[in-house]
């Protein structure tokens, strides 16, 4: 049977073809829906965990006891469960077990632009990087073969244009895994220096093995073509070169870790002149280099952002191709660039008007808030890493010391959650007087609204204990703990007045749903009066998407009001009532 | 190796929230319902919120690449004006766009930092062998619901892609949950019906542009 998937949603059918019963990820975009996929099989366990470290070790978990695992996270995520990932290559697998990395070339929703190709190398592990859906389906079941045999996790390593590409798949059938008889191995499993100075010798042997294995011809395609020029590549940039240069020879790696060194060789010495097409770094380049053999690489095709057909054109043939062809006049205008923007009635919106208001530094972290950083709020200082704001809160505190700027660190729930708990613990610890506001709106929203610990429901949709935020901080040690409704401004400014004035740590629970659950309008539209309004602006200042300015007059467009009635708080002229009131007035 | 014959390249682009991910979905079973290779790109995420989003879908005996290169488009669905000017590159000379002619404007727009270009629709038209815009928001609403204007889109094209019309209420149904489905297939008549009836010339005499206002 044939089905059109997107690569998220064939890793997936990969998984259940492959007989995994265990799969858990943290959310996070390319690869979020791996998992959500995964939830539709009965056969497979799968969960949302707090976060990618703790996705890992519960996959490890699984495998030590015999079943097949998958784990799947966006790249930034490795970084996160790296302290398993690099040991866990000397453990070993007794049961398959493959980590999904999602990268993000060209950054369409990330804040980095890391290669994670080179954990492969780093960690010593096999690495699989499929070129469109159907490959990302086979190479998920050729992962956990290769898994067991070398027992060793494997990385199968896709970008944003796998992930969220979709094409041509044919489905097969399921084939159960039969879980072997548990067997305790203290000296493969308990990672004392004894033991695992015993297996890093056999890390080495196994790498210089699968490069010379039978599974190498499963996963390298080579084509023959013109003997003058000869691309290597892998992924999504096959594509890009075979739509470009047909007539090529190519050798396509799928195995980008170890590689087919003894193949290389024959096909470089088949062709003239080599090209080495590969998204981000020189990954695939250098090691070929080292090898001795020469190659035109990153000199023409850049190490920054994601490839295209254009980009790779342009590399092969250089950049005054297209001009020629296309000498048409450029489109003049300035085009006004169109940036995501806060949903119009967004409960974050208030607490960063607020925050900006009373003269807070911000270090701000990652999720829909983040959008708090851009005009007109522009109320945040930092970005980093999830988690992060809460510990640079502190490290920004000691250092400036200035009343008139206190510092307060911005993080959502699922932020929170997922590493902002150990950063409170030490702000907790080591006395800091920071402002911490936990953005509660029950949900990972950024990523599509996946539930989280503090949401009490499960990947599968099952209701779980749901985590009280109030009570843990309290239970963490946090001496001033309190909750309020970010809809209404004048309480968000005097709690965080009164955490500014507290003198000791304050975590304030900016506590209201995602606007996009709630299915329903907060109120009537709202609009406004034109005889009371001054033009002052701060309506606009509020970055809500349904208020509008034309000349000197201002509007709330009445198919985006969500009625959240923010705007009105804000306007201290009370020019701005609801569309209700005002029928009523006229 | 061999050079496929030719790929037809369809670019649907608007903003986040419109329904173009799900119109390149019917889009796409469509063509694989019609026997075809199919590759289609899309970005989930930063972009949804509000954002600038392209969809890039291709067909035919068989597709590499799910990008489109630039001048390579053979129709532009641009569900507002804007995004058909910031897509423009991608439009081959001979190809056609459709524009919905309702606008929303961006944030620097709102705020009164920049301002929204103005001739966009012959702008488009100089690049192009066939433009058609509509308010299709409008008439969306006509038919009891401003979010199908993504299907009155996909009922226009339809005329010129010569699919059969099950293969189309096929890729429907599959990608449109049952409760939904009547007055999807209805905008989707509504545009399929539409060229037709306004302009009384079967579509492939249709060359130029035409600004059809409800
Ligand atoms: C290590 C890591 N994992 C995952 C992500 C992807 N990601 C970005 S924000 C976010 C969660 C946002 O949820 P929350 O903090 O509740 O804020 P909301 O979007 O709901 O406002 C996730 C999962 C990431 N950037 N980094």
């Amino acid at each position: 049977m044939k089905a059109l998937l997107s690569g998220n949603e064939a890793i997936a059918r990969g998984a259940y073809e492959a007989g995994v019963i265990f799969a858990s990820a943290y959310p996070g975009t390319p690869s979020t829906e791996i998992l959500e996929a995964i939830a539709h099989y009965d056969e497979i366990q799968a969960q949302w965990a707090p976060n990618e470290k703790v996705a890992l070790e519960t996959a490890a978990g699984a495998s030590l006891a015999g079943g097949r695992a998958l784990v799947a996270m966006k790249h930034v995520g490795l970084n996160v469960a790296a302290d398993p990932l690099f040991s866990l290559v000397y453990m070993g697998c007794p049961g398959g077990l493959v980590i999904v990395s999602a990268d993000d070339p060209g950054m369409h929703s990330s804040q980095n632009e890391q290669d994670n190709r080179w954990y492969a190398r780093a960690a010593k592990l096999p690495m699989l990087e499929p070129s469109d859906s159907q490959e990302a389906r086979i190479f998920t079941k050729l992962a956990f073969e290769i898994s067991e045999k070398y027992n060793t996790p494997v990385l199968l390593r896709i970008t944003t244009r796998i992930a969220h590409s979709s094409s041509v798949v044919t489905l097969e059938p399921r084939a159960e895994h039969p879980i072997p008889p548990y067997q305790k191995n203290s000296e493969h499993h308990v990672l004392l220096p004894v033991h695992a100075r015993k297996i890093h010798p056999e890390i080495e042997a196994r790498l210089q093995r699968l490069s010379r294995d039978a599974v190498m011809q499963k996963c390298t395609t080579i084509l023959r073509g013109n003997s003058d020029v000869g691309i290597i590549t892998a992924g999504v940039a096959f594509h890009y070169a075979c739509e470009v240069f047909p007539e090529a020879s190519f050798f396509k790696l799928g195995m980008t870790h170890p590689m087919p060194v003894d193949w290389l060789f024959e096909f470089a010495l088949s062709v003239r002149n080599i090209f080495v097409i590969e998204e981000l770094d020189p990954f695939l380049e250098e090691q070929i280099r080292a090898l001795g053999i020469e190659v035109t690489g990153k000199d023409r095709f850049p190490v920054v952002g994601e490839l295209n057909p254009d980009r790779v054109r342009q590399g092969l043939y250089g950049p005054e191709t297209e001009k020629k062809e296309h000498s048409h006049e450029p489109v003049s205008d300035e085009i006004p660039p169109r940036p995501p923007v806060f949903c119009p009635g967004c409960p974050h919106a208030g607490m960063f008007w607020a925050l900006k208001k009373l003269r807070f530094r911000v270090t701000g972290d990652i999720g829909c808030y983040t959008l708090g950083a851009l005009p007109p709020l522009a109320a945040m200082d930092s970005c980093l890493n999830m988690g992060a704001s809460i510990g640079m809160a502190e490290g920004m505190e000691r250092v400036l010391k200035d009343s008139r700027h206190p510092v307060a660190a911005v993080i959502g729930d699922s932020t929170f959650i997922h590493s902002g708990i150990t950063g409170l613990i030490d702000l907790v610890y080591n006395g800091s007087h920071a402002v911490v506001v936990i953005l509660d709106n029950g949900t990972t929203a950024m990523t599509g609204h996946q539930p989280h610990p503090g949401t009490g429901r499960t990947l599968k949709g099952h209701s779980t204990h749901k985590l009280d935020i109030e009570q843990l901080c309290r239970a963490l040690g946090v001496p001033h703990v309190e909750i309020v409704n970010p809809y209404h401004l004048d309480d968000v400014i005097q709690a965080l007045k009164r955490a500014k004035s507290a003198g000791e740590l304050s975590v304030i629970i900016s506590r209201a749903p995602c606007i996009l659950l709630e299915k329903r309008r907060l109120g009537a539209p709202l609009v406004i009066d034109m005889n009371l309004c001054k033009a002052c602006n701060v309506c606009l200042q509020l970055g809500c998407p349904a208020i509008e300015r034309v000349g000197q007059q201002y509007r709330i467009d009445p198919a985006f009001c969500v009625g959240c009635g923010l705007c009105a708080r804000g306007c201290q002229l009370r020019a701005i009532v609801s569309s209700d009131d005002m029928m009523i007035m006229n | 190796m061999k050079l496929p014959s030719e790929t037809t390249n369809v670019i649907l682009c608007g903003v986040g929230g419109q329904g173009i991910l799900l119109a390149g979905r019917i889009l796409a079973v469509a063509a694989l319902e019609a026997g075809l290779d199919v590759k289609k790109a899309e970005v989930h995420g930063m972009a949804q919120r509000g954002g600038s989003v392209i969809t890039h879908v291709r067909f035919g005996e068989r597709v590499f690449s799910p990008l489109i290169a630039s001048h390579q488009a053979h129709f532009m669905l641009a569900f507002e004006p804007l995004e058909a000017l910031r897509y423009l590159d991608f439009m081959s000379p001979d190809g056609t766009i459709f524009i919905n002619q309702q606008k929303i404007l961006p944030q620097p727009v709102r705020v009164g930092k920049m301002a929204y270009p103005t001739g966009i629709v012959s702008k488009c038209k100089k690049r192009v062998h066939r433009l058609i815009a509509i308010n299709a928001t409008h008439n969306a609403e006509s038919i009891g619901d401003p979010r199908v204007a993504n299907l009155i889109f996909l009922g226009m094209l339809s005329r010129f892609l010569g699919f059969p019309e099950s293969i189309w209420q096929k890729a429907i149904q599959a990608c449109i949950p049952s409760t939904k489905q009547e007055i999807n297939i209805r905008a989707f008549q509504f545009g399929r019906d539409f060229l037709m009836r306004r302009l009384s010339i079967p579509e492939k005499e249709i060359r130029g542009t035409y600004i059809i206002t409800s």
